[in-house]
């Protein structure tokens, strides 16, 4: 019965030719960015100061520094970074947002209330502030920052799964299924999960490019990943200081960024609408 | 009427605003490196004025309360790393820039954004709702970051029609503002757009219309209200944005605002500065999201009643 | 003399999915001081024939391609928007189904009570705030002054019908259309209502045009009905001739499956099958699949008007049912 809620979903999906060309880039980058260490032309650090800022050529497909370092490689080792600080961060929000929501919606009554409504007051903060402070005050470690990039996160994720497990707690096909006398593992597996498991996917989808967009904007005011570590930011960073002679080295790794967001962007919306065609249309 | 749903919002914001401030006193106090601390790695000169400013023989509780009482005065302590000057003259001096830079860039990201997105409501499914509406999506999806510096480069650089640093004339406002508003256009385009299309396919737009209104009153009189509603609850979450990407902007075109001030201060592990400045902000934003609350409920007779 | 008279109206959406033919020539007319009751099942057109007549459907997906609406002798679909708004709210008022979505929920009732007497009549705010509260009297409304300044969502569906009906009488319209105007309400409610409606028509001499499926509402309030069916009329007459000298399969099956208090039914007949797709309507009666007395012509032609009495026309190619 849910198989075929899946099967829908991604015919529903293909057709949309945007999230397709989305979900391919990011297939793709994920795929290089795994065999980068193969695949890199030169050493992420390797300077060749007789070379600097050099145009693109075939030796350095997208030219150099300011230090005659490859930036094809350095946005390459840089995609890696910011690719895991996503995901990782994501996917502590994801935990965190998921039990937060569920306790909340499954508990009910005046704690549920209580709790949503510290989340909508929480909704106004600007959470990246209190990353900053985490990292002044404990170092820019970068385990600590996907930790906080996560918790920066989780607000909308525990909403979607309090409301999916509100919903679901009252459908009647609970209500039908307890009384056919199916048992509550099977409820809670073969039609609680799959049911709540769809916003989840769209969010965890759209949350991604957040957190990467965060990480890069701390990298970029350099408060983010630590020198030698590079990400996309901080390779935008480099590249804003030299833009007037060589747009390149800000161009790339921007492109990089921004094809990415668009992709994961993309994706995330396509997810929805295929998990959800009654929502709302533009 | 629409004072108990006020009071109930105030009720919930006041102990978190109170929790904020708690642990701003206790970050402060534990900060690594800092007075406080066993090892204590803060410049001497600096170190006498906390050790003045702060009491720290008296016992915690008693520290607390003077921390509180200095907030209520709006005093927020020397700066940890500059021995002369204190947060609140750093302050001062710099809040003055960001709110300037702020209020432009929001008067931006509303005029363009209503006006696209009413035109792109009023011809739906023509180019006045195609193009505005693709430009949204790179306005969302770009981070400031990119923007601004595309934006030196075409208009600064290449063009040299307008300034690229600096925060004198007239002209140095223009790029760093629309950078800061331009995403928030783009949302508040999507909003706008999003809330007269609804507006427009209710039923009470068509009984206003069988009474004979023209398209204008139709939609100044009864559109209006409702449609702006959504743009006016993104007043909230715009601003905290708008403080955040004041950040980047000011680095960017070199802006002498609290941002730059407070992203030094990060850098430079200056703790009563980046707390101090943290508060200021968090402060701000519960303001502006108390203030948001009242005009939404003035603007929605439906939700007094909740 | 006709007030109103609407001749061969055509009126198609035209959607991605296809053409749908919503109203396929229809012509009547009414008279002042007449109740014409418009009966059929959900898309029948009944209601989209209303609205296009004041031109209130979005004109993208909506064409016209044929037909006349004289109001008074003016063709209300070739008037310019001008003239036309003159007319809306002013001599021809409409009330809606869902009262509980058609008033503006942001508005208090007294702004909106007043705009057409504003707008119409030309009255100053002073003026047209007393006349609006005297139009929520005559409704029924109590403690009007208080109600005035009350928002919409205060007021329960009937008294939110009431102040629709206020809203669209107080600039004595000519004629009134009353979309389903009872169908949101319950029961006791309705009664009120249509009470009220009868009342202002004998007082101001309006004319009403009351669309509904509902057979009982007819036959307490009309005068001439209209029976349609898939964009079509099929019969047409005064109230009592339909009732009980039917002279269309459709009528008589619609009289026969309406539940009956008087009589101990075991089953209540239905109509066999569903009406028509509306994007695949053809050249003849498309109540052909569902009728008992069907000929082959049927298929084929949409039968021309047959005048039973002088007063009483039907649309069917069997004479004799």
């Amino acid at each position: 019965m849910s198989d075929s809620l899946w099967k829908d979903a991604w015919h529903r999906l293909l057709k949309n030719k945007l999230a397709v060309f989305g979900g391919s880039f990011l297939i793709f980058e994920l795929i290089i960015c795994l065999l980068t260490p193969w695949i890199a032309p030169y050493g992420f650090e390797t300077q060749n100061l007789e070379l600097t800022l050099a145009k693109p050529s075939l030796s350095h497909w997208f030219g150099t520094d300011s230090l005659g370092r490859d930036l094809f490689t350095r946005i390459l080792y840089g995609g890696r970074i910011s690719m895991t600080v996503g995901i990782l961060a994501s996917l502590v929000s994801v935990i965190v947002g998921v039990i937060y929501g569920a306790v909340s919606g499954f508990v009910g009554g005046k704690t549920d209330n209580l709790l949503m409504r510290i989340v909508d007051i929480l909704y106004a903060l600007p959470f990246i502030f209190l990353v900053i402070i985490l990292m002044v005050y404990f170092g820019r470690n970068i385990l600590l920052l996907f930790l906080a990039l996560g918790l920066t996160q989780w607000l909308t994720m525990a909403r979607i799964v309090r409301g999916q497990v509100i919903s679901l707690k009252h459908k009647e096909f609970v209500e039908a299924a307890k009384s056919l006398g199916v048992t509550t593992r099977t409820i809670i597996l073969k039609h609680l999960i799959p049911n709540a498991l769809g916003p989840v996917i769209v969010y965890l989808t759209l949350t991604v490019p957040s957190v990467i967009l965060e990480e890069a904007f701390l990298s970029f005011l350099g408060l983010g990943v630590q020198a030698p570590m590079a990400s996309w930011g901080t390779l935008i960073s480099s590249g804003v200081e030299v833009m007037e002679i060589a747009p390149g080295v800000l161009f790339f790794p921007a492109l990089m960024l921004s094809l990415t967001l668009f992709s994961l962007n993309f994706l995330g919306d396509g997810l929805r609408d295929a998990l959800d065609p009654k929502g709302a249309r533009d | 009427m629409g004072l108990s749903y006020i009071l109930r919002r105030l009720l919930v914001m006041i102990p978190v605003f109170f929790l904020v401030v708690t642990a701003v006193f206790f970050m402060i106090r534990f900060a690594p490196g800092g007075p406080f601390s066993s090892e204590k790695k803060v410049p001497p000169q600096v170190l006498k004025n906390l050790e003045a400013k702060y009491h720290m023989d008296e016992p915690l509780v008693q520290q607390y309360f003077r921390y509180l009482g200095d907030l209520s005065r709006f005093d927020l302590g020397p700066s940890f790393k500059h021995s002369n000057r204190t947060v609140n003259e750093i302050i001062a001096e710099a809040l003055p820039v960001s709110m300037e830079l702020g209020l432009i860039a929001l008067c931006w990201a509303l005029l363009i954004g209503i006006t696209a997105g009413g035109l792109a409501a009023l011809k739906p499914n023509t180019l006045y709702d195609y193009i505005p509406m693709s430009l949204s999506i790179m306005g969302i999806c770009l981070p400031t970051f990119v923007i601004g510096p595309l934006l030196v480069l075409v208009f600064g650089l290449w063009l040299g029609w307008l300034p690229v640093a600096g925060w004198n004339s007239w002209q140095d406002r223009l790029l760093p503002s629309l950078t800061l508003g331009f995403a928030y256009a783009a949302y508040i385009s999507r909003l706008t757009r999003g809330g007269f299309m609804e507006i427009r396919h209710q039923d009470f737009i068509r009984t206003a219309r069988a009474k004979g209104l023209t398209e204008t009153q139709i939609l100044t009189k009864h559109a209006l209200r409702g449609g702006i509603l959504p743009v006016v609850s993104y007043l909230g979450p715009a601003l905290a944005g708008i403080i955040t990407g004041a950040l980047v902007t000011e680095t960017i075109f070199n802006i002498p605002g609290l941002g730059r001030f407070f992203i030094e201060s990060a850098l430079n592990r200056d703790y009563t500065m980046v707390m101090g400045t943290s508060l200021l902000y968090f402060s701000l934003i519960f303001l502006c999201n108390f203030l948001v609350d009242i005009i939404y409920v003035v603007l929605d007779p439906r939700v007094r009643y909740e | 003399m006709a007030i109103l008279e609407i001749k061969n109206l055509v009126a198609h959406f035209h959607t991605r999915k296809g053409i749908v033919k919503a109203v396929n020539g229809i012509s009547y007319s009414i008279e002042s001081g007449q109740t014409l009751g418009i009966v059929g099942e959900s898309g029948s057109g009944k209601s989209v024939s209303q609205l296009s007549y004041l031109r209130l459907l979005p004109s993208p997906p909506l064409r016209i391609p044929n037909g006349e609406v004289f109001f008074r002798g003016n063709n209300l679909l070739t008037m310019s928007e001008d003239q036309l708004r003159t007319i809306r709210g002013h001599k021809i008022s409409i009330i809606f189904q869902e009262p509980m979505t058609s008033l503006n929920p942001y508005l208090t009732i007294g702004s909106q009570l007043v705009e057409p007497l504003i707008i119409h009549l030309g009255l100053d705010k002073k003026t047209a705030w007393k006349e609006a509260c005297e139009a929520l009297d005559r409704v029924g409304i109590p403690e009007v002054e208080k109600a005035m300044k009350v928002y919409p969502h205060e007021f329960s569906g009937g008294m939110r019908q009431r102040v629709m009906i206020a809203m669209a009488l107080t600039t004595k319209p000519e004629i009134l259309i009353a979309d389903e105007p009872t169908t949101a309400l319950d029961v006791t409610v309705q009664a009120q209502i249509l009470e009220l409606l009868k009342k202002i028509q004998k007082e101001t001499g309006m004319a009403i045009l009351l669309i509904t499926h509902d057979l009982g509402v007819i036959a307490s309030m009309a005068d001439k009905v209209v029976v349609m069916y898939a964009g079509r009329v099929f019969e047409e007459g005064p109230v009592e001739t339909l009732f009980e000298r039917s002279a269309h399969p459709y009528t008589k099956a619609l009289l026969k499956s309406t539940p009956r208090l008087d009589l101990t039914q075991q089953k209540i007949p239905v109509i066999g099958g569903t009406i028509p797709d509306l994007t695949q309507i053809g050249e003849g009666c498309p109540f052909y699949d569902r009728c008992s007395y069907r000929k082959d012509i049927c298929k084929s032609i949409f039968p021309q008007n047959r005048n039973v009495t002088q007063s009483h026309q039907t649309f069917c190619h069997v004479e004799e049912l």
